[in-house]
């Protein structure tokens, strides 16, 4: 821990293009590649969430891009597996953690780097490949998958003959999420790696920041999930090319033709697929908390209230998020009797979740608000938990859950929670570390029309969706003309497309925002929001080596904000006591 | 650069977040007490028993929605910078276990009240002399069979699904107990008698979702999964299919008509001598 500053590689950085902005080992620029890795993907499954609303509520309407103008129900499928594949692994697994993560774990910590540089840009580069190879999949013959982000077997298994998108596309959807997982296995060792070896002098565990505490955990989780989705990964792509049956019982008649596949069985697949698609949740919600934290407590002027509180329920929600993947498959046909074990398991994994919630209004409580874009998302963050929380109570019983599973209030519960809340998270971090990134200040103004537009907008997305959920509309229907109960739903269906309009057209603010600051923003000073961790004592551009060889030795907690007899309202971490200047 | 530096200038954000907050938590109580959109009534016992289970978690989880969400508007007006010092607290262990504490007992509660009804479902079999039928999901449609006079399910033989001949299920023809099979494209069932379904799937896995019954279950190919239930009240309903099957699986449906005892007793016969009719 001590010696790394004269033994990993020296200051300077590589002269050449190419090793400098595109096969860097620079955490900085590998944290920034991911970050418009996930800036392309988010865009894409945007427009394409704007194409299913146009469509759910105008179905007659025509759009640009498809056969005729019309979205047949197999595009519609097509869109939604896209939309939820983009976002769940190109844009919530991968920008908390291996974007902002790569960019500020090392910093934070006092690093130089990350633990494996070369590893870290074969990590980013085979994301990458992997993100052309599910693009790919558009282009190709019949398509790509229409069998969802969650590919349930036999439908995922059984080749071209279940449906359009299920040959070369759904194919090619299994080989993208392998390299995915490949890339995320090996970034999880670099981050723990680094986190172990590589903290400053002074900076015990519990003096880390909650970011690193989120990351850290994060890549626990991500190393013993996605090693398993890797593995079903490769059955999936064993029983559709090499006649396995893993997934595939005997006897199937599709379309007409009985298969020769015998012995699988379909619900392997989904225990797979939730053992990681469970600890997947808290891969993308973790980070975010940690960022929240991190912010509130910055604009609150203020510690995190209950630090270790904090720091022990992140830890237990990554140690139950193994236990809880049946909630997902209560009506599943899986054994009844086990539905109630992972039903307890699952409240009980609200509790640490709860906790957090407390201790980030303890955070607010008595503080000197700040209103920044980002302490307004940070705050925002903290309503959207609450709402997209409690609505998982319901879906923790078996016996609600079978009334609310795969309709339109899963949607709205998951999204609350996972997707936008850890949106919210990102906006957050790059209002706050923006300056840093590129040493200009983002437009605040315009970063706050961005945020009340989204936050009223998302609300407006996806509360109505729990309603929907109660008059029990099922998810993934191209169209209500079936069911007659659904008719009287399409006023709400009108609503949400409206906001969902309302709320992309509100993005346009921050990609404005965003590029125009990179070069046209106000100069950002070394630490504009007087904040005490280390990224902030570093100059700004951050050096090559973060730290110009001088590495900085840790001599307090993370958060000492408006500490009594302090002269300013904030401690860095690095200032030696003798140094802090009385009031 | 004192404390002056920062914005202690406007209140708008602060009385703005908790105005919408405000609205949000309204607007969400409105919702759930005019029942805009709702459950439709349950038509079995245990249907009603899971709308009790449904009742108690709303108001849980509602007083603590509400309760939060403006403790959060409240704490962001309150504590907004109006150039006041920040309170310098750590953190308390008392509130921790307090809240700890209470949250866990809370949600492990309702876990414990859920458990009945859903082992009401799902961990005893039916009365004896339910009636039986079978319900296999194919892609995009539902087939429904009922043993017929002998009280027996015809033998089935995977070569033998030819839906193009009439015979979508595959019913062995050689075997005699299969000869009186009812297959219908709506499930009937009558009222006041326990049922039992026998759930299955030919090709992927679909999901019978029955709003009024309450009931939800994947049909999974290689299971038969039991479920079962009495209905209460004579009606149509809509059988809908829940788990994505492929690109129809918005228009795969029927419908569930329940019948009074004489009204399905007349539908079996009627169906019965279809069948000796179609057999000769």
């Amino acid at each position: 821990m001590s010696s790394h500053a004269t033994t990993v590689h020296h200051s300077e950085a590589p002269k050449g293009w190419l090793r400098h902005y595109i096969f860097s080992l620079d955490h900085k620029i590998i944290g920034t590649q991911y970050i418009l890795l996930g800036l392309s993907a988010v865009t894409i499954g945007m427009v394409l969430s704007v194409i299913m609303r146009i469509h759910l509520a105008w179905p007659n309407v025509h759009i640009w891009g498809f056969a005729n103008g019309v979205v047949s129900p197999e595009d519609y499928l097509r869109v939604i597996t896209m939309h939820g594949t983009l976002m769940v692994f190109f844009v919530l697994t991968t920008v908390p953690q291996s974007g902002f993560g790569n960019y500020f774990l090392p910093i934070q910590i006092g690093a130089p780097d990350m633990a494996f540089p070369t590893l870290n840009m074969l990590s980013f580069w085979l994301t990458f490949v992997s993100m052309l190879v599910l693009l790919s999949s558009a282009f190709v013959p019949g398509g790509s998958s229409i069998s969802g982000w969650t590919a349930y077997a036999p439908l995922s298994a059984v080749g071209e003959i279940a449906g359009p998108g299920q040959g070369l596309g759904q194919t090619l959807w299994a080989v993208s999420i392998a390299l995915f997982c490949g890339a995320s296995l090996m970034s999880a060792i670099n981050f723990l790696g680094t986190t172990i070896d590589l903290r400053a002098k002074g900076l015990s565990l519990m003096r880390m920041p909650l970011t690193v505490w989120g990351w850290f955990i994060t890549a626990s989780l991500a190393l013993l999930a996605f090693g398993v989705l890797l593995a079903a990964c490769i059955l999936l792509l064993l029983d559709r090319l090499a006649m396995t049956s893993f997934f595939i019982p005997a006897n199937l008649d599709v379309s007409g033709v009985l298969l020769k596949h015998a012995g699988g069985s379909p619900l392997l697949w989904q225990h797979l697929f939730w053992f990681f698609g469970h600890p997947e949740v808290y891969i993308a919600i973790l980070p975010a908390m940690g960022i929240i934290s991190h912010v509130l407590s910055t604009f609150s002027r203020k510690p995190v209230f209950g630090y270790k509180a904090m720091v022990y329920s992140l830890s237990a929600i990554g140690f139950l998020s193994f236990m809880v993947w049946g909630h997902h498959m209560f009506i599943s046909g899986m054994n009844p009797y086990s539905a109630l074990t992972f039903s307890i398991l699952t409240l009980v994994i609200g509790v640490p979740s709860a906790i957090k919630t407390f201790n980030w209004l303890g955070t607010l409580w008595g503080a000197r608000i700040q209103f920044t874009a980002a302490m307004l998302f940070a705050i925002g963050f903290v309503s959207l938990f609450v709402t997209g929380g409690l609505s998982g109570i319901f879906l923790a019983q078996p016996a609600l859950d079978l009334y609310l599973h795969d309709t339109y209030y899963v949607i709205g519960h998951f999204h609350l929670i996972m997707g936008v809340a850890a949106i919210f998270a990102m906006f957050a971090a790059t209002y706050y570390w923006f300056p840093k990134m590129f040493g200009h200040m983002m437009n605040e103004t315009l970063g706050k029309i961005h945020f009340w537009m989204t936050f009223v907008g998302v609300y407006c997305i996806f509360m109505p969706m729990h309603y929907l959920g109660y008059a029990g509309d099922p998810r993934r229907y191209a169209s209500i003309e079936s069911v007659h109960y659904l008719f009287r739903l399409q006023p709400v269906y009108i609503f949400i497309s409206i906001a969902a309009f309302v709320t992309a057209a509100a993005q346009l603010f921050f990609y404005f925002n965003f590029f125009w600051s990179i070069k046209r923003g106000k100069p950002a000073e070394r630490n504009p929001w007087r904040a005490t961790t280390l990224e902030w004592q570093v100059s700004t551009p951050v050096p090559h080596d973060n730290f110009a060889g001088h590495y900085p030795t840790v001599y307090r907690g993370p958060y000492e904000y408006s500490v009594p007899g302090a002269a300013e309202d904030f401690i860095p971490q690095d200032v030696a006591p003798e140094q802090v200047a009385k009031a | 650069m004192g404390s002056r530096k920062s914005c202690a200038g406007s209140s708008a954000p602060a009385v703005l977040l908790s105005i919408v907050i405000l609205i949000l938590v309204g607007s969400t109580l409105y919702f759930h007490i005019a029942k805009t959109w709702w459950f439709p009534a349950a038509i079995t016992p245990v249907g009603s028993q899971i709308d009790q289970q449904f009742f108690v978690t709303f108001i849980a989880t509602g007083i603590v929605f509400v309760l939060a969400q403006l403790t959060l508007a409240w704490m962001v007006f309150r504590y907004r910078d109006h150039g006041q010092k920040a309170r310098f607290v750590r953190g308390n262990h008392m509130l921790e276990v307090v809240w700890t504490t209470a949250t866990l007992v809370i949600f492990v509660a309702l876990g414990v009240m859920a458990a009945h009804a859903w082992g009401e479902v799902h961990f005893g079999g039916p009365e004896p002399g339910a009636l039986q039928v079978e319900v296999t999901g194919v892609q995009f449609v539902w087939n429904f069979r009922y043993p017929g006079a002998d009280g027996k399910f015809g033998r089935i033989n995977p070569k033998d699904i030819d839906a193009s001949t009439g015979n979508p299920l595959g019913l062995d023809p050689n075997d005699p107990a299969g000869k009186d099979d009812i297959v219908t494209g709506d499930l009937y069932l009558p009222v006041g008698r326990e049922i039992e379904l026998m759930l299955r799937s030919q090709d992927v896995v679909h999901s019978f979702f029955v709003r009024e019954l309450r009931v939800k279950q994947d049909t999974v190919p290689g299971l038969v999964i039991p479920v079962h239930f009495t209905v209460t009240k004579p009606g149509d309903y809509e059988i809908t299919c829940n788990q994505l099957c492929g690109l129809g699986h918005y228009h795969m449906h029927a419908m569930l008509h329940v019948l009074s005892d004489t009204d399905f007793q007349q539908w079996e016969q009627k169906q019965e001598a279809q069948n000796a009719q179609a057999g000769q």
